[in-house]
């Protein structure tokens, strides 16, 4: 195929393999044959969509638009003022990626505009072709199916808008309309769909889920000689909400042993629950309210039930915004918990609050054969504040990170923060079946991480999300890393903290002594 | 003949203009935004906001960590805008203010800015084959009638003197409705033609970005979701809602 033969050509010059925020050439059709498996209708009825496409589908898509329309200013007016300056055109690192012109963010968004222009427009009624309107037919179904799950969701786009224009509304608002027709992601829906009856998007039930966090507490005694509970299901002051890969997924879980060190050196009541055993919302990912509210409002009910003062999100990055811009929103408010509490809390603020009070004791060695980097998860950095300053969600994390390890380095600075690039894996895109776009979009990641590791030996890369971590673990092998590489910020906390009457405070003891005494000798 | 046409011309394109925005600022204004979605980091104050819009605005600050080039052209294209319609406004007040008096220099030469703003812009369209892809005939169309509207305009001011005064008693006899003569110079025609287009398309077109920006959720909105509690206005209430059975008591 003459196309794949451009993009291979566009895509393995030097430069290109090299450059992080490298711009292909755009070669249409690129990724035109990515695509992800569709729901099964029980699992789309589950979430109260029709399980197939309807007869009237297209008056039941134009009427959804005209709904959403009404419903959000963002997607209005997003539609109406896109001045086509081309100023996103080179920001989303699935165009990076793939080179497909499609992935370029107003051409993302175009794919829907030129529906709204035909139907709810002057100029596009009366001028199709002079304004780029087109009418809705099975085809253009098809290519939003494509495109729109090519999008992470990560909001990059939206902060090299001149307005502010966030390709993730318009992605959601096309998600929610495909649904209402029928046509829904098997990977994100059949996912909500096992939150609704087990409380997780693993679908761990109970009994599995407690014998699990029994064994991880086994687990942290053998390693330190402390007992370090997890409790599950107890009435507590603090419901501790992790996404549900933390509770089996490496590197994930070592970041849970993390969280319980922590609440246990600061010798808090804490409790995870299992019918909230889940912090990730992937309603968020197609855009429905109603069930994203439906997902979050489990976690009242448990802080409810449980009598917590505080709510805390554990590390995850479109978890951290739903929870973070949403869960207020959604199901608050939460006028029943301690006021001097931020609802929700993220388990970095937790711990870096910890650490500033001195509460915390660390022997910073202990991390010393690691050569860290940080990966700004993009809903964490985009869509989500940690502290009480604006940016304090780049700070905290590299703060706690520096304070438990010796060498860390930064990342390009065009690549980082607010200028972060997704994982690739964001957005409801986690599946294998969307393999090659996660490969693809990851690239501009992996050539920042090399650029890095060249210059200063950085061997690992810590982040604070569940979908950045198995992403990376992922595709981390097809670079020249080891799937390990990837690891939780809270696992290095794991690795560092000194428990009190643990082994590695008897060691540090020892070892300080037996450093004094050499002094005394010399 | 031409001056009724240019006339009601005039008052339609008038129209048209200000009920057209009305109604597409009316539009965004009561649809509502549902939740609390700036673009982080953000703001967590409302003078916060004022700023960030202020600098959004006035440099187009995230253009400017977009895209030199884009932000040269449309800052030029932009800034000399505001000087034109400042030095226009002479043609619509009599006496003259003084301010607009000494911005009547700047706007003078702001023509070419203007122009070449355009310019810019319109080659960017055609060079770059990102740009390129996105452009629809209409995007390229606008900017000609932009380059149309500097070109009479600067063509009138440097090249074949119109019959300004003419123009003026023409425009202050349309505010009075007491019609004057609309002098008959092709350039004064053409200008005007183009300048009364814009005014009619404006609503409809990808030009109430201008209006529209203000009311971008991801630049205006505090950051205070947690802080502050916002209700979906569309959702009903949380007292309301059913909680999904336990896993196994179903």
């Amino acid at each position: 195929m003459a196309e794949e033969e451009k993009v291979i050509e566009e895509l393995t010059t030097e430069e290109a393999l090299t450059d992080p925020l490298f711009v292909p050439e755009p070669v249409e059709g690129a990724a035109a044959h990515i695509k992800s498996f569709p729901a099964a209708p029980e699992f789309q009825e589950k979430l109260g969509y029709p399980g197939e496409r309807p007869e009237n589908w297209k008056e039941v898509a134009l009427n959804k638009m005209q709904d959403l329309r009404g419903k959000f200013r963002s997607f209005r007016l997003f539609l109406d003022i896109c001045v086509k300056c081309g100023a996103c055109t080179d920001k989303c690192h699935y165009y990076m990626g793939t080179a497909d012109p499609k992935n370029m963010p107003v051409a993302r968004q175009d794919l829907l505009r030129s529906v709204y222009r035909r139907y709810f427009t002057l100029p596009g009624k009366w001028f199709p072709s002079l304004v780029g309107a087109r009418d809705l037919t099975e085809e253009v179904l098809d290519e939003w199916y494509t495109y729109y799950f090519q999008c992470s969701e990560c909001r990059r786009c939206s902060v090299y808008c001149p307005y502010g224009i966030d390709t993730a509304e318009i992605t959601m608002a096309a998600r929610e309309i495909l649904d209402s027709v029928g046509i829904g992601m098997k990977y994100t829906n059949e996912i909500i769909g096992k939150v609704y009856d087990v409380g997780n998007n693993l679908g761990l039930q109970a009994p599995a889920l407690k014998a699990t966090m029994e064994d991880l507490e086994e687990e942290i005694e053998e390693d330190t000689g402390v007992k370090v509970r997890i409790p599950v299901d107890e009435p507590a002051d603090i419901l501790l909400v992790p996404p549900s890969a933390d509770f089996f997924a490496e590197p994930h879980i070592d970041g849970l042993i993390g969280y319980a060190k922590v609440f246990h050196a600061a010798g808090v009541k804490w409790t995870i629950s299992t019918y909230a055993s889940e912090a990730a919302n992937f309603a968020m990912f197609i855009g429905s309210y109603e069930n994203m509210r439906r997902v979050s409002q489990r976690i009242r009910r448990e802080a409810i039930r449980l009598g917590v003062k505080r709510i805390i999100i554990g590390e995850c990055g479109h978890a951290w915004r739903a929870a973070y811009q949403f869960l207020n929103t959604l199901a608050g408010p939460f006028d029943f918990l301690d006021p001097n509490y931020p609802v929700p809390q993220h388990i970095c603020e937790f711990t870096w609050d910890l650490i500033q009070k001195g509460k915390l004791k660390f022997d910073k060695s202990q991390n010393d054969h690691l050569k860290l980097t940080f990966h700004d998860s993009c809903n964490v950095a985009r869509a989500s504040r940690m502290g009480d300053y604006p940016g304090g969600q780049f700070d905290i994390p590299r703060n706690i990170i520096k304070a438990v390890c010796n060498h860390y380095y930064e990342m390009p600075e065009d690549t980082i923060k607010e200028a972060t690039l997704c994982c690739g894996g964001g957005g409801g895109l986690l599946t294998d079946d969307l393999m090659e776009l996660r490969k693809k979009g990851g690239s501009p990641r992996m050539k920042a991480l090399k650029q890095v590791t060249e210059e200063y030996g950085v061997n690992k890369m810590a982040a604070i999300c569940a979908i950045c971590k198995t992403q990376f673990s992922k595709i981390m092998p097809y670079n020249g890393y080891a799937m390990d590489d990837i690891m939780s910020v809270h696992q290095l906390v794991s690795n560092a903290i000194i428990l009190p009457g643990s082994e590695q405070e008897a060691e540090l003891a020892e070892a300080q002594a037996g450093g004094e005494s050499e002094k005394e000798d010399a | 003949m031409l001056t009724v046409l240019y006339a009601l011309l005039y008052y339609v394109a008038t129209a048209v203009f200000i009920v057209g925005i009305a109604y597409r600022v009316w539009g965004y204004w009561k649809t509502p935004a549902p939740a609390v979605i700036p673009t982080t980091p953000a703001p967590v104050t409302r003078t916060g906001v004022v700023w960030r819009m202020f600098k959004e605005v006035a440099l187009f600050e995230s253009l400017w960590k977009s895209n030199k080039w884009i932000w040269i052209f449309a800052m030029m294209f932009h800034l000399s805008l505001w000087l034109i319609i400042i030095r226009h406004l002479r043609y619509f007040i009599e006496p003259v203010p003084t301010i607009i008096v000494l911005a009547q220099p700047f706007g003078k030469y702001a023509g070419f800015f203007f122009v070449l703003g355009a310019l810019g812009l319109f080659a960017r369209r055609i060079l770059v084959a990102r740009v390129r892809y996105i452009s629809n005939p209409s995007d390229y169309l606008m900017l000609l009638m932009f380059l149309g509207i500097g070109i009479t305009g600067l063509g009138m001011s440097f090249v074949m003197k119109a019959d300004i005064v003419g123009v003026k008693n023409f425009f202050l006899g349309l505010m009075t409705f007491n019609w004057q003569p609309l002098p008959s110079d092709l350039g004064v025609l053409l200008h005007l033609a183009l300048v009364a287009l814009f005014m009619i398309i404006f609503p409809f077109s990808k030009l109430v970005h201008a209006p529209g920006v203000f009311f971008s959720p991801t630049r205006n909105m505090v950051d205070n979701p947690r802080e502050k509690f916002h209700p979906v206005p569309w959702l009903p209430s949380i007292d309301t809602v059913e909680y999904d059975e336990p896993h196994g008591k179903k």
